[in-house]
This record gives C-alpha cells, sequence and structure tokens, in this order.
C-alpha cells in the first residue's frame, strides 16, 4: 500500500510556504542585520559584532523601556480579564435573541481600521474632546481636565484593541463547559456562586489563559496607542524600535532592539505554556 | 397504589405533583399534571421526546419553575425551595461528572457541601463506590472510565448524599446496547435496596416496562396512562399508548352484539372477531381491536381447522424477516390491511405470497376506542 502521509502536509504547504517566506526569512534577515556596523555617514556594513547589543545594556533607558512594557502589558492584560470574563460570562448564560447581534458588536471594532479607533479617543478625552467640551459647557470645570497624553489613555486605547480577543477566547472555553455539570453541582448542594466556582471558573482556565497570553504578546509589540494617546514618557520597546528603523534608518540597532524582544517573548511564552500554559490546563483536566 | 414494594406503611403521596403547568414562551411543555409517586417505588415517565417527561423532571429537580401548580415531597410544598436546598439526588443523560475533579472529589461533592467530617466523607465514598462495583478508582479522572462506569459514578455521587428523591433523566441512552440491559438491572438492584423513591425518564420502552412499579406515559403534555408495567401494556388505554409499547395491530371495526362473555366486533374484512368481555360497550361503538404481534398464531390455510373458541382469518403472507429466535411476517389481509405477526416457531417459515389462516384468542383481543 502507497503511503498517505505527505497528504495532510500537502495541505499544509501554501500556508507553511507562506509563514517561511514572509515571517522566517524576514527575522532572520533582521537577526543578521542587528550584528551590523553603522557607519557615521549612515549606511550599514556587514560585520560580526556586538556593540548594538552592549548598546543596549550600557544605557538603563533602553532597559528601562523594555521593564515598562512589560508592566503595561501585565496591566493590560488584568484589564482585559476583568473587563472580558464578565461579557464572555453573560454570553455563554444567556439566551436572548439579541446574543448574535451583540456578538456582532464585539467583533464591530475588527472592521475599522486600527489608527482611527486610536485616533479616535483624541476626539473623546482631548482638551476639545468630547467630555472636556460637554463639563466646561455645564460649567462643571473651568479648564480642561487632561485625560490624553499619559498612561491612562494608552491603557485606554490598549484595552479597546485588546479586550475582544480576550473575551472571545474566554467565551469560546465557556461555550465548551457542559451545562448539567453546573446543575449538578446545585443539585447535590451549591449555590449558582458556589457552583460557579468549583466547576465553571475551573473549566474555563483554558481560555482565560489563552487570552492573557494573546493580550500580553499584543501588547508588548504594539506601538500605536503609545505613540497615538501617550505622552513622551509613554513609550514602549515597540515605539523605540520605530524610531530607530523609520526615524533615523538605524538598522543595526533596532534590530538588535527587535532580537531582544523577540528573544524576551519566546522566553515568556515558553515559561508560561510550561507551568500554566494551555497545554498543561488540558493535561489537568484529563 | 399497590404497587409500593410490598412497604404497606410508605407514603403513597410521598412525591405530589398537583395541576402542573408548564409553558416556554407559547409553547406549553406539560398540562395539568396530576401525579403521586409512592415512597421508595421506582416511577418512569415514558413518552416520545418532547411530550414534557423531563420538564416534568427538571421541575422537580428545580431546574426549572412551574408556570402553575404544586410539588409536594414528603408532605412539603418545594416549589420555592432553591435547588440546591432540595435534597435531590439528580442523574444526567451524559453523566455530567466534573472532568476537573477526581472520581473521589466528583462522589464526595455532595458531602462537602453538607458539612460533614472528612473521615466521614472518606467512608461514605468509599461505601458508594462498593455500592456501584468500582471500588478502589477514588484518585482517577472521569476521561479514565469508561461510559458505563462514568454513569455508575454518576449513580454513586447521587445516592451518597441519601437524597430524598433519586432522578434519572434518560440515564442509559448514551450506553451501548448489551451495556445499557446490564445498567438497567444494576439501577433496579441499586433502587429495591436503597429503597430510595425514584423517578425514571425515557422513551425506551423496554426500559420503562423492565423496572417500573408505575408507568406513566406521556404525550404533548398529557399524561395519557398510569399504571403497572403489566396493566398498561396489556390494556391500553387508546392508540398511542398501544402502538408506542410493542408491537401492536389495530383491526378497525364495529361491535355488533355482546353477551356476558364475549365482545362481538365486526371487522373490515367481514369477519366478526370475539374479544374477552372487559368494561362499559355497547352496540355500535366504533372500536379497534388491540392484537400484539406476539399473540397470532400462523397455519398454513389448506391444513388449518380452529380451534374452538378462536378468533380466526385469512391473508396473504407480504413480508417476512428472520430474526434469530423468532420469524417476523407481514400478512395482508383481504382488506388490503397490513397485520404483523412474530411467530416463535422455528418451523412452518412461510414465504411469500402463501395463503394462511390466522388465529388469535379473544382472551388476546382488547378494544380501544376508535380514534
Amino acid at each position: 500500500m502507497k503511503s498517505d502521509k505527505w497528504k495532510p502536509w500537502a495541505l499544509l504547504a501554501p500556508s507553511l510556504t507562506a509563514v517561511f517566506l514572509l515571517l522566517v526569512i524576514p527575522v532572520c534577515f533582521v537577526v543578521v542585520y542587528s550584528f551590523w556596523l553603522r557607519a557615521p555617514s549612515g549606511g550599514d556594513i556587514p560585520a560580526f559584532q556586538f556593540g548594538n547589543y552592549a548598546k543596549f545594556f550600557a544605557d538603563f533607558f533602553y532597559p528601562s523601556l523594555v521593564i515598562r512594557t512589560l508592566r503595561v502589558a501585565l496591566e493590560t492584560v488584568v484589564l482585559c480579564l476583568v473587563m472580558g470574563y464578565i461579557p464572555a460570562y453573560f454570553f455563554y448564560r444567556t439566551e436572548s435573541k439579541l446574543k448574535p447581534f451583540l456578538m456582532i458588536l464585539i467583533m464591530l471594532p475588527f472592521w475599522i481600521s486600527f489608527i482611527i479607533r486610536t485616533l479616535s479617543w483624541i476626539n473623546i478625552l482631548g482638551d476639545t474632546g468630547l467630555i472636556n467640551h460637554v463639563f466646561i459647557k455645564a460649567g462643571v470645570i473651568d479648564n480642561p481636565l487632561p485625560m490624553l497624553y499619559n498612561e491612562g489613555a494608552v491603557l485606554m486605547g490598549l484595552l479597546q484593541y485588546l479586550l475582544p480577543f480576550m473575551i472571545l477566547n474566554i467565551y469560546v472555553s465557556l461555550e465548551g463547559i457542559d451545562k448539567s455539570l453546573t446543575e449538578a453541582a446545585k443539585s447535590l448542594g451549591c449555590t449558582e456562586w458556589q457552583a460557579f466556582k468549583e466547576v465553571t471558573l475551573p473549566l474555563s482556565l483554558p481560555g482565560v489563559s489563552a487570552g492573557c497570553l494573546l493580550v500580553f504578546v499584543l501588547t508588548c509589540g504594539t506601538y500605536l496607542p503609545p505613540m497615538i494617546l501617550g505622552g513622551p514618557g509613554n513609550d514602549m520597546i515597540a515605539n523605540l524600535i520605530f524610531k530607530r528603523i523609520v526615524g533615523t534608518l538605524d538598522w543595526p540597532f533596532g534590530s538588535a532592539l527587535s532580537t531582544i524582544l523577540l528573544a524576551l517573548l519566546g522566553v515568556i511564552v515558553y515559561t508560561y505554556n510550561r507551568y500554566l500554559g494551555i497545554n498543561q490546563i488540558f493535561k489537568t483536566l484529563q | 397504589m399497590e404497587n409500593t414494594v410490598g412497604k404497606k406503611d410508605k407514603d403513597p403521596k410521598f412525591v405530589h405533583f398537583r395541576g402542573i403547568v408548564k409553558r416556554f414562551g407559547s409553547v406549553t411543555a406539560v398540562e395539568k399534571m396530576d401525579l403521586d409517586i409512592p415512597e421508595g417505588s421506582l416511577v418512569t415517565l415514558l413518552g416520545p421526546s418532547g411530550c414534557g417527561k423531563t420538564t416534568l423532571l427538571r421541575m422537580l429537580a428545580g431546574l426549572e419553575e412551574p408556570t402553575d401548580g404544586d410539588i409536594f415531597v414528603n408532605g412539603k410544598r418545594i416549589n420555592d425551595t432553591p435547588i440546591h436546598q432540595r435534597n435531590l439526588g439528580m442523574i444526567f443523560q451524559n453523566y455530567a461528572l466534573f472532568p476537573h475533579k477526581s472520581i473521589f472529589d466528583n462522589v464526595a461533592f455532595g458531602l462537602k457541601y453538607r458539612s460533614m467530617p472528612r473521615a466521614q466523607i472518606k467512608e461514605k465514598v468509599k461505601r458508594a463506590l462498593e455500592m456501584v462495583r468500582l471500588p478502589g478508582v477514588e484518585n482517577r479522572k472521569p476521561a479514565q472510565l469508561s461510559g458505563g462506569q462514568q454513569q455508575r459514578i454518576a449513580l454513586a455521587r447521587a445516592i451518597v448524599i441519601e437524597p430524598d428523591v433519586l432522578l434519572m433523566d434518560e440515564p442509559l441512552s448514551a450506553l451501548d446496547e448489551n451495556l445499557r440491559e446490564d445498567m438497567r438491572r444494576e439501577v433496579d438492584n441499586l433502587q429495591r435496596m436503597l429503597g430510595v423513591t425514584t423517578i425514571f425518564v425515557t422513551h425506551d420502552q423496554r426500559e420503562a416496562l423492565s423496572m417500573s412499579d408505575k408507568i406513566v406515559v406521556m404525550r404533548d403534555g398529557l399524561t395519557l396512562q398510569e399504571g403497572a408495567p403489566e396493566e398498561v401494556y396489556n390494556r391500553p388505554a387508546n392508540h398511542f399508548v398501544a402502538d408506542f409499547l410493542g408491537h401492536s395491530n389495530f383491526l378497525p371495526g364495529e361491535i355488533v352484539d355482546q353477551d356476558e362473555e364475549n365482545i362481538r366486533v365486526k371487522i373490515e374484512t367481514g369477519d366478526v372477531l370475539l374479544a374477552k368481555q372487559r368494561g362499559a360497550w355497547k352496540k355500535g361503538d366504533a372500536v379497534e381491536i388491540v392484537v400484539r404481534a406476539q399473540r397470532f398464531e400462523v397455519h398454513r390455510k389448506k391444513d388449518f381447522a380452529p380451534d374452538e373458541g378462536m378468533n380466526h382469518f385469512a391473508g396473504r403472507i407480504k413480508d417476512r424477516s428472520y430474526m434469530g429466535g423468532e420469524v417476523s411476517y407481514f400478512i395482508e389481509l383481504p382488506s388490503e390491511r397490513e397485520i404483523h405477526v412474530i411467530s416463535m416457531m422455528r418451523t412452518h417459515t412461510y414465504d411469500y405470497g402463501d395463503d394462511v389462516s390466522v388465529q388469535v384468542s379473544p382472551y388476546h383481543c382488547h378494544l380501544i376506542t376508535a380514534e
């Protein structure tokens, strides 16, 4: 009998090719670039040296940006988790006819450009934006409240961007839980809240875990909310990379920063999956 | 109320539904249901899907709220008692074991919420697992057990809390044929041993007939008949019950005469059949004669001589299928009506087109009102 083992791989081939050409090879280029030298004239000189990495650790300004990035990412994860679990749970429990419509509302932001969505906050939070305008007209305040260009505004932008990912991940996980499990728990003496704690919450953890990881990684790599809504002190690591490569055309140093971020995220994702990752949680379920 | 498994002093109205109505929007799931369930008995709610049997069970469990009517358990109205205080053991079709907890934690779950000392919980879980013949599986996860074993764990989890009533919602339907038979006997034995009042919901007539003290046949939210298995099977109250339980034949006809012993019914073929006198019928009533497929005797027409006092009529073999233990014949009567006969005979296998005579005792002819 002829072996058919190659057939599934044939189905995978187009996407594997795309990932290889458009992701793996460019990343390799970036890693190679990070060892190059930058000529005083502005050109790039092929080389193999660690000067770009040394520069990163020589000035605490750079590591401090990484630390801030991780802190903001953690804050975003916590905010998304709290604000995402509740609607996900609502979707799981509701029998309302409005459910499909509300689900579309969750997806709606994906249909509008990320930049437009982020920029629109200026019209709401800015000095002449909606909130300040209304408050001043109503005589509540005399001078506009400074709501823009601080970390709060950045978090707001990140939350708006990432909340749907968290909601959908948790919802999919909740939806997989047989509702008779809660009924069984209640028939055995649990109140609604105890049944949630005993059954629903633990069984939704795989979705929570996946959602948290996704939000964390996406936050670490984003630069638009800090660039548009943040002040001078709110830059994250991706903003620095952007400025180095697009602003000063310093490809070698920008590449070194990118490689450091990539390695850091790699270690974090690996550790996370090892100890409380998706695989681990599924293993405990069986 | 004679079917209380020989416990005369037990409460004949241990579980008591009075005027129960349940509507989901404009759909009526249960309509004005009255039902008494004696203490210690096993009562089956039998009917096709959508007949309201599961809804009735879920209302008792506290998982649905009745639109109207009252539910009493042991003399106490429980309509307003929240589910977690009702002390009922519920068993679900899909087992509903907690997949993230060990078997021990699953079985101990109900006891934990009854604030029982740890040592006592351990002892009770051990005994419950022995009762369902699965000792020593405490540390496994539900997914490591087979379907039948999981359902036994679900059973252990429900009985370990010593519930007032055990509620079973199609507990065997997810199991395969052979396993279902074993589990059915196990549930039956366990129920009798513990003497726990049990309500069993099923659409499987064999489960209902073999284990119940009382069967309640339901359709469209209404009770169509209620009684002991023998009574419901042998003396169905109407066409639906006769059709739903067993292989029934319906011969429509009209009562032409009756005496103290027999009722004479003229059927479509012109033959006049005798049915044993039971109940109040009068001449001219349009009736259906219900005969179970197993009650007919088939004979070759050319050498047939009717027995004294037996009904008989002619027909032709239209179809037959050999089932191993029995042979199934479909026989066409002169009126073009087909009857189904199940013959236990190993010999005399008739072939397509054979002319046969069919004989049946008046004792096996049960009359119902024609619909």
